[in-house]
């Protein structure tokens, strides 16, 4: 009886299963979720690389004055102002981001609309922060 | 002798929340800190870079925002290793080198830090 029952069930109903990596590109996620899955990778980006080449850069301009000269020649190269504006975006996504989980925690923003409002808000924030940074750490202004 | 056993977890879930949010709170302060403390200088060349970590107070807060920067990468990264890296050798052997990593940090932005 009961096996009958759950082959019945198991028919008619929907299985949802854990998606595979090659399946990714075929979900849309909410606003939250894009928050959320960038909140991981900015995190991942940071341990990895900002971690070590901030340390680099933090020694390099400590030292001594000469190491100074030496920071400074190193972040005048393009493409450690690349990383550099990677990590920055990855620090203010993480930063706005956390406030917003923050938030949540204490029970506010916690309903549909809401939620969706303060993750556009979040993306909003930290992209116009790291173009603007952008544009100054380029020499635009 | 028995042992009290609670079905939904081992529980350590929430001191590892707990502490997540609380370093998150201390690395925001520290942020905050550095960030006012570099719109009041008024020319950075080497000399005032230098002065800002030279004082103690200043090296007090970073030592506190470099334990609470460890501890929470330390969740942060162990979360993602739990949920992508199934086989239990790979995940052991990249938690340790993580916690090596992070104290190795950690010693190096000390020794940094008392340079000045």
């Amino acid at each position: 009886m009961a096996e009958m029952a759950g082959r019945a069930g198991a028919k008619s109903r929907p299985e949802f299963r854990n998606i595979h990596v090659s399946q990714l590109s075929s979900y849309r996620l909410p606003l939250a979720g894009i928050v959320s899955i960038l909140h991981r990778i900015s995190g991942a980006l940071m341990f990895l690389v900002g971690i070590p080449f901030i340390l680099y850069l933090f020694e390099q301009s400590l030292t001594s004055e000469i190491s100074f000269e030496n920071y400074r020649a190193i972040i005048s190269g393009w493409f450690a102002k690349l990383v550099l504006l990677a990590l920055i975006w990855a620090y203010l996504h993480h930063f706005c981001a956390g406030i917003r989980y923050l938030v949540m925690d204490v029970h506010l923003a916690l309903d549909k609309d809401q939620a969706r409002g303060t993750a556009m808000s979040v993306l909003v924030v930290s992209l116009t922060l790291t173009f603007v940074i952008g544009l100054k750490l380029f020499g635009v202004f | 002798m028995t042992t009290k056993r609670i079905v939904v977890g081992a529980h350590y879930g929430l001191k590892d929340w707990l502490a997540q949010r609380v370093t998150a709170l201390v690395l925001a302060a520290y942020t905050l800190i550095l960030l006012v403390t570099l719109l009041v200088t008024p020319t950075l060349d080497y000399g005032s870079w230098a002065a800002i970590f030279g004082s103690g107070w200043m090296k007090v807060c970073t030592v506190l925002a470099l334990i609470s920067l460890s501890w929470h990468a330390w969740i942060g990264v162990r979360d993602i290793y739990m949920d992508y890296i199934k086989p239990t050798g790979v995940r052991l052997l990249l938690q340790v080198l993580t916690i090596l990593a992070l104290v190795g940090y950690a010693c190096w932005a000390v020794i940094i830090l008392w340079r000045v």
